[in-house]
C-alpha cells in the first residue's frame, strides 16, 4: 500500500492533501473562527500524506490509501521519549 | 507520527524498540516535519515544537469515531483503545442495531436501541457492569 521512497540526502516531507483553499468569500469567516482546531468525531478523518520508516525500508504513506480498513493514528512528541 | 525524521525513526527502531519488540515495530512510522499533519488534526504544541499524545480511531470510510489526547508525561492504555476499536466494529457491523453501554467488553451484552428501550435502560442494564 505505502510506496517506497529512496533514502536520499533530501528529507522528504508529507502533509494534507486534498483541501482546497477556501473562497475569497469565505476567507473572514475562517480568520474569526481560527485559533486551535479539534477535529470532530463522525467526521471525515483529514486526508495527508507523510514519509515514514516501515520494516527496514522507507516509505511515503497517504492515509486515503487505507480506505476500506480500521485506522489507528498515533501522534507522540518524539522518537527516544521515554513512555 | 511525530516531527522526527524517518532516519530518525529508524535509528530508534533499530537501537531500542527492536530490543523491546521482536522485529521491530510491525507498522510504519510517519515523519511530521513542521507538524503539518499534527496542526490539521489539532494535536501539534506551536510552544513545545512537538506532537502530544493523539490518538484516533478512523473507520473504514474514513471517518474519525474517537480520539484521545494526552500531556507527554502519561502513556495511553493500549487495551482501551482496542476495547473501543472492537465496539465501534460490533456497532458497524449491526449497522447500528446495538450499541455498546458503558464498561462493555467483547462478550458481554449490548443494548438494542428503540422505542422499547426508553426509559427501561434500568431493567436490561445495572451501573455495577460498568466496573467489572
Amino acid at each position: 500500500m505505502a510506496e517506497e521512497i529512496k533514502g536520499g540526502c533530501a528529507r522528504p516531507t508529507g502533509g494534507p492533501v486534498g483541501e482546497e483553499a477556501p473562497p475569497e468569500a469565505n476567507r473572514e469567516k475562517q480568520t474569526m473562527q481560527e485559533g486551535k482546531k479539534m477535529i470532530q468525531v463522525g467526521k471525515k478523518a483529514p486526508d495527508f500524506t507523510a514519509p515514514g520508516f516501515h520494516k527496514d525500508i522507507f516509505v511515503n504513506v497517504k492515509l486515503s490509501d487505507y480506505l476500506g480498513k480500521w485506522v489507528l493514528l498515533c501522534f507522540y512528541p518524539g522518537d527516544f521519549t521515554f513512555v | 507520527m511525530s516531527i522526527d525524521s524517518m532516519f530518525v525513526h529508524k535509528m530508534w527502531n533499530d537501537h531500542e524498540l527492536s530490543k523491546m519488540v521482536d522485529g521491530g515495530v510491525p507498522f510504519a512510522m510517519l515523519s511530521d516535519a513542521g507538524g503539518k499533519v499534527g496542526t490539521v488534526y489539532g494535536v501539534y504544541d506551536e510552544d513545545a515544537g512537538v506532537e502530544t499524545r493523539g490518538r484516533f480511531i478512523i473507520d473504514p470510510d474514513g471517518v474519525v469515531q474517537g480520539y484521545e489526547v494526552l500531556t507527554p508525561p502519561v502513556g495511553r492504555n493500549v487495551n482501551e483503545t482496542l476495547r473501543q476499536v472492537q465496539a465501534f466494529q460490533l456497532v458497524r457491523e449491526t449497522k447500528g442495531a446495538e450499541a455498546t453501554p458503558s464498561g462493555w467488553k467483547p462478550g458481554k451484552m449490548t443494548l438494542k436501541p428503540g422505542i422499547n428501550l426508553v426509559g427501561n435502560v434500568w431493567k436490561e442494564w445495572k451501573t455495577d457492569m460498568a466496573f467489572d
